[in-house]
């Protein structure tokens, strides 16, 4: 598709964890008045708004306390892609003339513990949640399982994931948990679906994240430094992907939609794999953050192995991978997720990201959340 | 004599039978076999499909241990109890999510046989599979 290219202009966020007493909505207000003073304007001067949540109510409701401008808002609602899916909307509204400056915006606000889900709304009867089948952290288990018996992953190497994400964490003000934790603290966590432990999950959580994107053309009036969002992508999964909340699968495995929605956000940005210099990838569960980079093409299946050997995914290391500490330490508000990613992303390309940052001026991006019930969105960014 | 327990869901499995099987659907135009029965191909998205009767023996493609209660809908007893839940593949046919007879993780592992076993989930019966071993084998390879 032509059309101008699309810039990230102003960024703004809610801390990610817990927050009593706020809703997500007031998180989300925040963001979006941080992105806009981030880039310098007011509500009154934005064209359009994308935003959505999956549990915590309807983004559009937001114009109650940023202003009644009229503007068009759109909820979107797209499981762990919300975010992604609302800036894919937007980055189409900028590249096909529909408006100039456009918000995005994602939040949640989840209950404590593990996520619960209806079977009738994903078109699954009830005897499927009734039994037990219908949980997501069993469902990266399986995977997991299957997958480092295939490419030979070691119960050290789903540690190590770990680690980086606390230690990460750690150095992210933003960030939910902050306490660095030892490989061996994290192998020695009770097993919650083997072969993963307690500390190898995300939990469910709270935050916010807003975007303002212009056509690049603009962007110098509101940004010194803004980032190119050279592409945004979102698909759904193909017959034969291994997804979650399947009763069954195809005999024959197909790709996943992260490697479709990977490979498309490549070929349009014009810019490889190899060419990234700081990525975020899902790790709800430390043996996503594996086979999703894998399957994004950032590495080979099982070189994963090696690389957290050697810290290729470290701050300092070659690719640096979930520098904020993902999902991992930031907690899964569903609807924030994956505009943290590109945040963290936009940070890193500015030479903002503090204690965190990549050394060395990374000129480009990555960005890829995956959700139920099997849908992906990526991003590529430069600058 | 009292009446068989009700099953979790009809259309899911042969109830009551002797030797129960799954009840899947065969898409007439390409072949493509689904679970639980559907009323479309999710292939290649005809909708002339059968109903058919599934295998009883498959081998584990993967496997993991339910270590803590879900939250509702689940409906297992009060007293939770870790259970094994796994994909096992129905040879020429279909890989099946199921729970599983076993939730030691030293007696599971991918590639063992497998066998369709009713099994009673509260006052009701569900599907699940049993390693066709026995619970003595260890499951080691």
């Amino acid at each position: 598709m032509s059309g101008p290219d699309v810039a990230v202009v102003g960024i703004g966020i809610h801390p990610f964890g817990r927050h009593d007493g706020l809703s997500g909505r007031t998180m989300a207000v925040h963001a979006v008045r941080e992105a806009l003073r981030d880039a310098g304007v007011a509500w009154t001067d934005v064209d359009f708004a994308f935003g959505g949540s999956n549990d915590a109510g309807n983004a559009d409701t937001m114009v109650a306390d940023l202003g009644l401008t009229g503007l068009p808002f759109v909820n979107v609602r797209n499981g762990c892609a919300t975010g992604g899916s609302a800036l894919v909307c937007a980055w189409n509204a900028i590249r096909s003339g529909a408006g100039r400056l456009g918000v995005v915006v994602g939040f949640d606000k989840h209950p404590r513990g593990a996520f619960a889900s209806d079977p009738a709304s994903y078109g699954l009867g009830p005897w499927y949640g009734e039994t037990g089948l219908m949980v997501t952290t069993q469902f990266f288990g399986m995977k997991t399982q299957r997958y480092v018996h295939d490419h030979g992953i070691s119960p050290a190497a789903l540690a190590r994931v770990a680690a980086k994400a606390f230690r990460n964490g750690a150095r992210n003000p933003n960030a939910w948990r902050r306490r660095p934790l030892s490989e061996e603290e994290i192998l020695t966590a009770p097993m919650v679906a083997h072969p993963l432990t307690q500390y190898m999950f995300c939990s469910p959580g709270e935050g916010a994240v807003a975007l303002v994107l212009a056509p690049a053309a603009d962007a110098g009036r509101y940004s010194d430094r803004p980032v190119h969002l050279r592409s945004a992508v979102v698909r759904t999964r193909r017959f034969g992907s291994f997804e979650v909340y399947s009763p069954s699968l195809a005999l024959e495995r197909a790709d996943s939609p992260t490697v479709d929605a990977a490979r498309a956000a490549f070929a349009a940005a014009g810019i490889g794999p190899d060419e990234v210099q700081v990525a975020q990838v899902q790790d709800t569960e430390s043996g996503a953050e594996i086979m999703h980079l894998a399957e994004c093409g950032l590495c080979k299946d099982g070189e994963q192995e090696e690389w957290l050997a050697r810290g290729v995914t470290e701050i300092d290391g070659a690719l640096p991978v979930n520098t904020d500490g993902g999902c991992l330490a930031n907690g899964e508000p569903i609807g924030a997720s994956g505009l943290r990613q590109v945040y963290e992303v936009v940070l890193q390309l500015q030479g903002r990201a503090g204690d965190r940052q990549v050394p060395g001026r990374p000129r480009v991006g990555f960005t890829h959340v995956y959700g139920a019930p099997g849908v992906s969105a990526c991003t590529v960014l430069s600058r | 004599m009292s009446a068989a327990p009700e099953p979790v869901a009809d259309g899911l499995f042969t109830w009551p039978a002797d030797q129960p099987h799954l009840l899947g659907s065969g898409c007439v135009d390409c072949g493509v076999i689904s679970f639980p029965a559907q009323s479309s191909c999710p292939a290649c998205t005809s909708v002339s499909v059968e109903e058919r009767l599934l295998g009883r023996a498959g081998t584990l493609y993967t496997w993991t241990v339910q270590a803590f209660r879900p939250k509702p809908p689940y409906a297992g007893p009060e007293a939770f109890e870790p259970y094994g839940v796994g994909y096992v593949e129905l040879p020429g046919e279909v890989r099946v999510e199921a729970r599983l007879t076993v939730a030691d993780p030293a007696r599971l592992r991918i590639g063992q046989p497998m066998e369709l076993v009713i099994v009673p989930f509260g006052d009701r019966v569900t599907y699940a599979f049993a390693p066709v071993d026995g619970p003595g084998d260890g499951g080691r390879s």
